[in-house]
């Protein structure tokens, strides 16, 4: 008896009792569903986090100094300096401010709540790939001058009219005057990557008498960034002597261990899901049991009509594959379902991945076969007088 | 004289020397045969009976190869069958033997058509040479239009019918019939018996098992067993002396 005979068979066998068919698949559906719910949304998640880090700049190091009293330490020309002696690695460096505290329109009347706004040099804007749509970015002069000049981002534009170059935000109580407005990076929503202003970071620094001590570098590319990340420790540790009072972050390490992060966080998980594809098959196994007592007589008819052991063997086997694969495919579409819907509740891209759906489904017939081996050769094994008498 | 005779010249088609089938029970050794030696012929049409516990079963295991002798041996178209494996076995099963038997023994959730189509299945015959030949049985038998039917729309005797077309798909050397009338009203039974020799008449061996004097009298030669042991072996007419 042929493979296409064997299977032709289990269908019609599954089809003859489908609410027991249904039944014994219920364990690997449930099981292959979770699984898959779970890979597509923590797939889903890592690709949202990756590809919002990946906005940031890849081939960004940022460089935080916390300083060691006033007899060592750095400034923003030694940063400057360290920057010119490397420029084969560096294509850029901005000293970052972050300054804190309310942003306003010039009149006063709307005021912006989660605008992140950050001082930065005239090079910025190429670090992190920011685009204008109208105006200027700040320019080195501004620096110079410590102009009281903004460029905003295409929500705070939004927010001020659309024509926003040339009217002013206050910054607290600071009027600055918009010289550009960038294009947007994002959806251009209130806590996006659109609501920011970015000012000269001289300006900012005597608006918040703050000293400056962080460094935006970036490199020609992110496979520079464990040279350039050698450069920084180096010149650092020659000032400092310590480890502890300046940190260089790489944004491609950081992406980096957190998919690292996240895929292990998904193992698990999956694993504990995996326990529901065993205890499904386990069901299996039980109902192949069950329909090999059932259908002793059957295998003797199959037997004394010459069905050899292998033959007997191969249509249970198949038959449990066929019940478990056909389990892990109700189990993918519904998992997918799900996970789908799952995804754009919480707003991220959850469509299980080819290679989890291939896993899935490979998984689910193995997990048959193997379980239907045992009742499977249970029944080649039967004698066929006996079988024959069996009612 | 007797075609028995005039074919003893031949090998025999089945042959069975001095066959020994004992079953332990607890401490008791029972003899389910006990030194059982015959030999049956092409074109022979043998009614094995006995009463129940004579040993006829073990003998129609034996013969069908669904079984195999303590001791002795059995030589089935000259060659020895009476050590071969489980496999071993099914093939010579489903090259030589066509299976009747009381209950049918049709598989429920097959139709007419797959069930006669079985052991040809077995035997690994190309799709549509099995259905043709199938279809062939099925017409012989008189059922011809209810291939697709399934053994429950089926009476009794059309259900025995298609255990006999299945029984001769595979052109089987003998055909052994276990109680084959067993589970059918007489008018059936008739049928059945009626077509098991025209079954012989055509040429087919048939060797056919039974409690019962009246169906081993359809046979022409009768061998009567009791305990294991042989104990007439004759044609049927002297089997059943008259007022018997």
């Amino acid at each position: 008896m042929g493979f296409t005979q064997a299977f032709k068979l289990a269908l019609k066998s599954l089809a003859g009792s489908k609410l027991r068919a249904f039944l014994t698949m219920l364990g690997i559906i449930i099981g292959v569903g979770s699984v898959i719910i779970l890979v597509s949304l923590m797939q889903g998640m890592t690709g949202e986090v990756t590809s919002m880090f990946e906005d940031m700049g890849t081939n960004v190091l940022t460089v935080n100094v916390t300083g060691r009293g006033s007899s060592r330490t750095v400034d923003v020309d030694d940063m400057y300096d360290l920057y010119e002696q490397n420029t084969d690695v560096f294509m850029g460096m901005s000293p970052t401010v972050s300054v804190m505290g309310s942003v306003k329109t010039s009149t006063g009347s709307d005021s912006f709540s989660s605008t992140t706004v950050s001082g930065v040099s005239e090079q910025y804007a190429e670090i992190n790939d920011l685009g204008l749509q109208s105006g200027r970015f700040i320019s080195y002069a501004d620096l110079e001058a410590r102009s009281k000049v903004a460029v905003v981002g295409a929500y705070v534009a939004n927010m001020l009219g659309g024509n926003a170059v040339g009217q002013t935000v206050k910054v607290n109580g600071n009027a600055l005057i918009v010289v550009g407005v960038l294009a947007a990076q994002d959806d251009a929503s209130e806590g996006s990557a659109d609501d920011c202003i970015y000012l000269p970071y001289t300006t900012a620094s005597k608006l918040t008498f703050g000293e400056i001590s962080t460094y935006t570098f970036a490199t020609w590319d992110a496979s520079l960034n464990t040279q350039g990340t050698t450069i920084l420790d180096n010149a650092l540790y020659a000032v400092f002597e310590n480890e502890d009072f300046y940190t260089i972050s790489d944004m491609q390490e950081m992406i980096d261990s957190m998919e690292e992060m996240i895929g292990m966080m998904t193992m698990v998980l999956v694993g504990i899901a995996g326990i529901s594809l065993l205890v499904g098959g386990i069901g299996i196994m039980n109902i192949m049991l069950v329909s090999v007592t059932e259908r002793t007589r059957e295998i003797g008819i199959r037997k004394s009509l010459g069905a050899k052991r292998r033959d007997i063997m191969r249509q249970f086997v198949i038959e449990a594959g066929t019940t478990s694969a056909l389990g892990g495919v109700i189990g993918i579409v519904f998992g997918a379902a799900v996970a789908v819907s799952l995804g754009q509740l919480i707003g991220i891209n959850a469509t299980p991945s080819v290679s989890a759906v291939g896993v899935s489904f490979g998984v689910s017939v193995f997990i048959g076969v193997f379980f239907g081996f045992m009742p499977a050769s249970k029944a080649a094994k039967l004698n066929p007088i006996d079988a024959l008498r069996y009612d | 004289m007797s075609r028995i005779q005039q074919t003893a010249a031949q090998t025999p088609l089945i042959e069975l020397r001095d066959i020994y089938k004992i079953y332990h029970m607890g401490d008791t050794d029972v003899h389910a045969s006990d030194g059982v030696s015959m030999k049956i012929y092409r074109g022979e049409f043998v009614a094995i009976v006995g009463q129940s516990g004579s040993g006829k079963s073990t003998l129609m295991n034996i013969i069908g190869c669904l079984d195999v002798p303590t001791s002795g041996q059995y030589l089935l178209n000259g060659e020895d069958v009476s050590e071969l494996t489980d496999d071993e076995q099914a093939e010579i099963r489903n090259k030589t033997l066509g299976f009747i038997f009381q209950q049918y023994n049709l598989i429920p959730k097959l139709n007419v058509q797959e069930n006669v189509e079985l052991s040809l299945l077995y035997a690994g015959m190309p799709a549509d040479e099995r259905a043709e030949r199938a279809r062939y049985q099925i017409a012989r038998v008189g059922l011809a239009g209810k291939e697709k039917n399934l053994p429950s729309q089926l009476s009794g005797g059309q259900q025995q019918r298609v255990s006999i077309a299945r029984a001769l798909a595979g052109n089987p050397s003998v055909i052994l019939a276990d109680e084959p009338t067993g589970a059918l009203d007489s008018r059936t039974s008739r049928e059945v018996l009626d077509f098991l020799r025209k079954l012989n008449d055509e040429g087919n061996t048939i060797v056919l098992i039974t409690h019962d004097n009246s169906i081993a009298q359809e046979a022409k030669r009768v061998i009567r067993v009791a305990d294991g042991k042989i104990i007439f072996d004759g044609p049927a007419r002297e089997a059943f002396p008259r007022g018997d």
